[in-house]
């Protein structure tokens, strides 16, 4: 993982855009991460006949390259379905910069290197007018000093010490925590006997 | 020094401190499905891992599957069914298939079965595992990644949240219902309000709730951006979790699972029950409601024109006029179901409302009960008459079903449903659908009316 995203912001103001519009039930029926950029925002960049909505940001030229959304508050709210940051992803989306994301959909992010920078919303709406000019140039978020630059101008971002570790060393949680094994055997010999859960078969 | 349940819940299941700031978490019980647990299983094989401890573990069949019949209803389900059965066959963990008399949708079911007690942590790859903070224990959605986590690991990474303390005192009018004070929640604190919070439920509108309402209280609170929600455990939980399947083998302690006297929240929401209405939403999030005598909202209701352009978009996608009354808003199908309200007392207070009456000619009404056991405890108690007897469609079979529309029952552009469940996101129930969120008794009175209706007028009548 790169300790910076850079590319072109584009304007998705839109407050609530919930997992179900980044990534419709339709396209969930599968068994692998892979093969969901189709899929990603759909409803909102094809029509009915699976023709580009030509209003659509995504759709329009320079932002057909953007590979950072600025978006309008609680980003992927709604259904846990990691599918929505593997889409995006896939939709080579990098950052998506916002006043604050809803929880299982900010875990997941990380999970897989999506930069989620948060910023105040003066700041959010202040990108959003810059990402609006086709001419605004690239925009470059430092994560290692938690900045977003674009143009002049040069803006701080929120993201906890951990979300930022991670990011940076793009590292593996199941195999770290799996190092961890005599502590969490450790936990589990201090359980009662009526706390080891055993599900009937 | 006074704890909140919320941080006593996190401290008992801290197995370690991580660096930089996140901690490794225990969890007693994990819950998966068929759509968010394939790509964690193949993740597991690529790396070579085996399951932590496999009967820790239960796998449920509810979002793909249909419910007009057993069989799937298409190969792209089959394939996602098939998939979960063979993950757990091979890794040793318990499955509850299609025709298991256990299956069900996996938070109705996971109580049923007596797997949720005071205490515990259950983890989920589904949003609504908040619905486990009813009992007093820690509930939480989880990404499939995280998935994979639990299975190797039997923890999760965690960061602690910050606590919001909502307070619904006093009696609730007749009508209102829990679904209504969850909603009441959602309007005041907003979508995403409690994002990086866990929720407690607290006062005496919520200790007089039976365990179905807390569970639809807890169940909603993610549409408020709550991680976690939780209501403290008292002498109802503690006999909710009596006489079932794995009672006697789960135990993490009882009432004891509460906030200290004076414990400290980081926010705090006070909300008057007696001046809670039957809600309905209008708009295409979960906080957009009136009251069921009220008006859809004008641009002169919104603070900012960002609200005024939210509302706009939500108006023109839900067909509405702006200032138009909610009764007036005729519906095309009629939806209980949900593992937000489609548990027996959900079922039995639809009931009430249909009794000797009709579906309006015309309206779509399909009824999906949360578990085969739920089924089968209406079927013994004449429930399924009521229903079928008012015409509506009572499945046979138990699932997510028209919540999510990841079956076959998938709502058409523009069809409109007043419907039971949690979220109303544009295209929820399918593309372009428009989804009414209210409770089960008011989409009985809104079946039968035709329209969007008070359900106080019904319960009127039964008085005379």
């Amino acid at each position: 993982m790169p300790d910076q995203v850079k590319g072109l912001m584009a304007a998705f103001p839109q407050p609530n855009v919930d997992t179900d519009v980044i990534m419709p039930k339709r396209f969930l029926i599968t068994i692998t991460r892979e093969g969901l950029a189709d899929g990603t925002l759909a409803d909102l960049r094809f029509d009915e006949d699976n023709n580009k909505r030509p209003e659509f940001v995504l759709n329009r030229s320079p932002w057909t390259e953007a590979s950072i959304l600025v978006v309008g508050d609680n980003f992927g709210c709604g259904s846990s379905r990691e599918h929505a940051v593997w889409g995006l992803m896939q939709l080579g989306i990098r950052g998506v910069i916002g006043t604050g994301f809803a929880g299982i959909f900010y875990d997941n992010a990380r999970k897989n290197g999506l930069a989620l920078p948060i910023v105040s919303p003066k700041v959010r709406d202040e990108l959003i007018q810059i990402a609006r000019d086709p001419d605004a140039g690239e925009c470059k978020i430092d994560i290692a000093n938690r900045q977003i630059s674009v143009g002049s101008q040069h803006h701080p971002f929120d993201m906890d010490d951990a979300t930022r570790a991670a990011l940076l060393e793009g590292r593996d949680d199941t195999l770290d925590s799996l190092k961890l094994a005599d502590s969490i055997l450790g936990y589990e010999s201090g359980l009662r006997e009526k706390m080891h859960v055993n599900v009937i078969q | 020094m006074s704890k909140t349940l919320y941080d006593k819940l996190v401290d008992a299941h801290k197995v370690c401190d991580l660096p930089d700031g996140d901690m490794l978490v225990y969890v007693d019980f994990h819950i998966m499905n068929e759509y968010t647990s394939p790509q964690a299983f193949s993740g597991l094989d690529q790396k070579g891992l085996k399951v932590w401890r496999p009967e820790a573990h239960l796998s449920v069949v509810d979002h793909v599957n249909a419910t007009r019949q057993r069989d799937p209803h298409d190969d792209a389900s089959k394939l996602l069914i098939d998939n979960l059965e063979s993950n757990c066959k091979k890794h040793n963990i318990a499955f509850y298939g299609l025709g298991d008399p256990r299956q069900g949708i996996e938070h109705v079911v996971v109580p049923e079965q007596g797997l949720v007690a005071p205490g515990m942590l259950i983890a989920c790859g589904d949003s609504h595992t908040t619905t486990y903070g009813a009992y007093g224990a820690l509930g939480f959605g989880i990404g499939t990644s995280e998935v994979e986590h639990v299975l190797a690991t039997q923890t999760l990474r965690y960061k602690r949240l910050k606590t919001m303390l909502v307070n619904v005192e006093g009696a609730l009018a007749p009508g209102v219902t829990a679904k209504d004070i969850i909603m009441k929640v959602v309007q005041v604190v907003g979508a995403g309000g409690a994002n990086g919070y866990a929720v407690e439920f607290a006062g005496s509108a919520i200790r007089d709730q039976d365990m179905s309402g807390r569970m639809t209280i807890c169940n909603m609170a993610v549409e408020l951006g709550a991680r976690a929600a939780l209501i403290a455990a008292d002498e109802k939980t503690l006999a909710m979790v009596k006489g079932r399947a794995h009672s006697e083998s789960i135990d993490f302690g009882g009432t004891e699972w509460r906030s200290d006297q004076g414990a400290v929240h980081d926010q705090t929401f006070d909300i008057v029950a007696e001046e809670i209405a039957p809600l309905v939403s209008w708009g295409t999030s979960p906080d957009q409601s009136v009251p069921i005598d009220g008006l859809v909202p004008t641009a002169d209701d919104t603070a900012t024109p960002k609200a005024k352009a939210a509302l706009e978009r939500a108006l023109d996608y839900m067909g509405l006029s702006a200032g138009q009354s909610v009764q007036e808003i005729t519906i095309d199908s009629a939806f209980i179901g949900s593992c937000t309200n489609s548990r027996i007392e959900d079922l039995r207070a639809a009931a009430v409302v249909l009794k000797g009456k009709k579906v309006a000619s015309g309206v779509n009404a399909i009824v999906v009960p949360g578990s085969t056991y739920t089924r089968l405890q209406a079927e013994n108690e004449g429930i399924d008459k009521i229903f079928i007897d008012a015409g509506f469609d009572w499945r046979p079979e138990s699932g997510c079903s028209m919540c999510l529309a990841m079956n076959d029952d998938i709502a058409m552009d523009g069809e409109r449903i007043a419907s039971s469940t949690n979220r109303n996101f544009e295209g929820r129930q399918g593309r372009g659908a428009r989804t009414h969120l209210m409770s089960p008794a008011m989409v009985a009175a809104a079946a039968v009316k035709g329209h969007l209706a008070d359900v106080r007028e019904f319960q009127n009548e039964g008085a005379e």
